[in-house]
């Protein structure tokens, strides 16, 4: 079995895509339709934060366990100019792009676990995870 | 690739039901759409369809709340109807909060509030 799927995000679309798997690896992995949605949601905000910011970069979508549990891992990467401001991206309604400025703080309610790596010029990763309960 | 999002007249009313997931050239379509229907209909009134929409993001979402606050601009009243519980959860979760806009369960109900709001 692949446990590691993963779409470049170059265009609009790949944004389409890259949820479209999230959903089908969410649904595979058993989670309900409550939790498909939030997984969903998570991807398309990230992914758009890739072509918004970066241009381009990835997503990475992996199953993982721990303990006995089971869940799904979202890796978004990319090699962009990154995050100059770590907590004002957090605050809900900052957006430097005329969007509502939810996207990253409501990834991370969205999910379980919620983690950035970001440094000015080299780019961005953010790994998120849900577990199945 | 992306096809457009059939806008329905009735009456007074124009009636939208989104039937597949959003990509964002086609709900920027739709916003345009929308407005020059509205325009060239003299409607009074639109109800937004979502039962068969399973996730809002926020770039949907605002491109939703844009459309009512552009509807509401032209002199007309939007009601949204059959937000899923899944999508309801999320958009709360991600922050997002439609305020000021009626919503309704189903699309019977929606146009039931939508000419109540309109003979008032």
């Amino acid at each position: 079995m692949d446990l590691r799927s993963s779409v470049e995000i170059i265009t609009e679309w790949d944004i389409v895509a890259a949820r479209q798997l999230g959903r089908n690896e969410a649904k595979k992995a058993g989670f309900g339709t409550v939790d498909q949605a939030r997984i969903t949601t998570a991807i398309s905000e990230l992914a758009r934060n890739i072509y918004l910011y970066a241009g381009k970069g990835k997503i990475e979508i992996e199953r993982v366990t721990d303990n006995g549990k089971f869940g799904i891992k979202i890796i978004a990467s990319d090699e962009g100019p990154g995050i100059p401001d770590l907590r004002k991206v957090m605050e809900d309604g900052f957006s430097t792009s005329g969007g509502l400025g939810a996207g990253m703080p409501g990834v991370k309610r969205l999910m379980d676990e919620f983690k950035v790596a970001s440094e000015t010029g080299a780019g961005t990763t953010i790994t998120t995870t849900k577990w199945l309960h | 690739m992306n096809a457009r999002i059939p806008i329905l007249k009735l009456n007074e009313v124009l009636i939208v039901s989104i039937q597949w997931e959003l990509d964002d050239q086609t709900a920027i379509q739709f916003q345009e759409d929308l407005l020059n229907k509205m325009h060239n209909t003299a409607a009074l009134g639109v109800v937004i369809d979502l039962t068969p929409i399973d996730f809002i993001d926020s770039f949907i979402a605002k491109v939703l709340g844009d459309v009512i606050n552009m509807t509401g601009l032209m002199g007309a009243k939007v009601v949204i109807t059959g937000i899923q519980p899944a999508v309801a959860i999320t958009l709360i979760e991600l922050g997002i909060r439609l305020s000021n806009v009626m919503t309704a369960l189903d699309l019977e109900n929606g146009l039931d509030k939508l000419y109540k709001e309109l003979e008032a």
